[in-house]
């Protein structure tokens, strides 16, 4: 099967603006708090201008920009209880899928061959197996070197923070725009339970003595990136009973030492990983709890809400990883660098995202003038380029919205099984795709037969393909406006 | 007078590595290995040996 990609063509192919209903007023997403869907005329233009093409920092742009990570640093200096360090770390790296660790000179080849192949790629990461600041000669040797080679790729690392604050200076000396800490905890009392312990000054700590480090470590690192105008974003590992309502301490200080997202993620304890979590029969939040403390947050540091907890070595949009077809033994074993897909791609997505805002833009008016006080769940099919572009069978994974007097907004992802492989419909994985999907309302896709429409009808859920390839707020607008507006859809144009 | 390395254990992060203050460990092959002759099990160095007090497996950096 070939390789979800967004072609070019259909990024410059259909505009949206005739379908959209007559009398559609502009209006700007009310919630403040959406931060990484915000756009451009919501924030500073130098920070938009920072995170216009990262996935990660933007959820805008996470309809464009792809990401890769290199795992070129295997060494870590905590323990976490969610991180099997026997094998791929749990929450860094998807179990079950073998990464490959690659020198600074591998890592180079790796990035050129997927800038040569993925258009959308824009960041490149490292973020582990280990810690990226701890393992600093591999990180700085593949910086310098794929900076060297491809002058416009974003460099980004993933950081536990212990040694941070000692690598501050040469990450804003290489550019080094974005930065992510894994936080979990500002009370050291509860960091013993997460971490049973760290390797520091040349030494191992353990207990609060270990956690105290830690948490000074990170919270002065966090004010030093600060300082320097480098945008953070803090990952939060919720562990239900553990740091749960803690997590809620934990936003207020990051906001106050001025973190510029917040992404709480769920934690990942499969017993079959071997984690600490995991053989203690430590649980994973449940999709409805996370959803109901990311909500409590809202209000103080951005919140992050489109993150797939990607592994250590993941290529390519958030929602797919296309790390398997560019594997060492895959590539040339010499490549020169060729800028002319990345460069055609971004110029079609100046254009297009353009376009889409305005849209957007539009849609939002629309929901605001329904004046209606409910709210819709909706979820969409898409591989990419913010449109209902992806067919109800062949959809990895459904981006959820919420629309409501608010306007409209990203609450989530929910993966699912491919309803249709290789052609043939599976009714298990159907049965599946609609329990994924409760309290979902409708569903937009590119195409869906009557027979999953019928099915999933009979679960609750409307399905449409009606607003094939149009914006996906477009889409959720007209929508909205048809199910709780004054106006009917006959108002369309 | 010396650690050594259980392979088997090993998860090749290569931490003791960069952490040894004798430069006594380097991958060999398929794993990490201490020279027996360089260690000084971080005696007068350091007051644990780095490559244990590291790994994140335990029992795999042990006394030879």
């Amino acid at each position: 099967m070939s390789a979800p990609m967004i072609s070019l063509q259909s990024l410059s192919g259909t505009t949206v603006f005739d379908q959209l209903p007559a009398g559609a007023k502009s209006g700007a997403c009310a919630s403040s708090s959406c931060g990484s869907s915000a756009k451009p005329h919501e924030m500073d233009s130098a920070v938009w201008e920072k995170i216009k093409d990262h996935p990660c920092f933007s959820e805008e742009a996470h309809h464009y920009f792809a990401r890769m990570h290199v795992a070129v640093a295997p060494a870590c200096n905590i323990q976490c209880n969610y991180c099997n360090r026997k094998y791929d770390c749990a929450n860094e790296s998807r179990p079950g899928v073998v990464s490959e660790r690659l020198t600074p000179d591998q890592a180079l080849r790796k990035v050129i061959g997927v800038a040569n192949e993925v258009p959308q790629l824009s960041v490149l990461g490292i973020a582990g197996p280990g810690d990226a600041c701890y393992d600093w000669k591999n990180t700085k040797a593949t910086f310098e070197r794929v900076a060297k080679e491809i002058a416009d790729i974003k460099l980004c690392i993933s950081t536990n923070g212990l040694a941070l604050p000692d690598r501050v200076a040469e990450l804003a000396e290489m550019n080094v725009d974005h930065v992510t800490i894994t936080i979990n905890m500002v009370d050291p009392r509860i960091g013993a339970k997460i971490y049973p312990w760290i390797f520091y000054d040349n030494r191992r700590y353990t207990g609060v003595e270990a956690a105290t480090i830690l948490h000074e470590r990170q919270m002065s690192g966090l004010e030093m990136l600060t300082a320097r105008g480098i945008l953070t974003k803090i990952n939060s590992v919720m562990i239900p009973g553990v740091n749960d309502e803690h997590l809620i301490e934990v936003n207020k200080w990051v906001k106050e030492r001025g973190a510029f997202l917040h992404n709480v993620m769920p934690l990942i304890s499969d017993p079959a990983h071997g984690t600490h979590y995991g053989l203690s029969g430590q649980r994973g939040p449940k999709a409805m709890e996370l959803k109901a403390l990311q909500d409590r947050l809202e209000g103080g540091a951005k919140l992050m809400r489109h993150c797939r907890q990607c592994r250590a070595d993941a290529v390519g949009l958030l929602g797919e990883d296309r790390g398997q077809e560019f594997t060492l033994d895959r590539l040339p074993d010499k490549v020169t660098y060729d800028a002319s897909k990345r460069e055609t791609y971004r110029a079609v997505v100046a254009r297009e995202r353009g376009d889409r805002m305005a849209a957007k833009s539009e849609a939002l008016g629309m929901v605001k003038t329904a004046g209606s006080g409910k709210s819709l769940l909706v979820a969409v099919a898409t591989k990419g380029g913010g449109r209902i572009n992806e067919h109800f069978g062949h959809a990895k994974e459904f981006q959820v919205y919420e629309a409501s007097p608010k306007g409209i907004s990203f609450v989530g992802h929910r993966k699912v099984e491919q309803y249709c492989l290789g052609g043939r419909a599976e009714d298990k994985s159907l049965d599946g795709v609609i329990s994924t999907l409760e309290g979902v309302d409708i569903v937009l896709c590119a195409r869906i037969g009557n027979c999953p429409k019928d099915r999933l009808k009979e679960g609750g859920i409307r399905a449409t393909d009606a607003y094939g390839y149009d914006y996906i707020e477009t889409a959720i607008g007209a929508l909205y406006a048809a199910e709780f507006g004054s106006e009917p859809l006959a108002a369309t144009a | 007078m010396a650690f050594k390395i259980i392979a088997s254990q090993c998860t090749q992060c290569g931490a003791c590595e960069f952490e040894c203050p004798s430069g006594a460990i380097k991958f060999k092959g398929e794993t990490y290995v201490i020279d027996p002759i360089k260690c000084t099990e971080c005696e007068g160095t350091f007051e644990t040996q780095q490559c244990a007090s590291v790994c994140p497996v335990s029992k795999t950096c042990v006394p030879a």
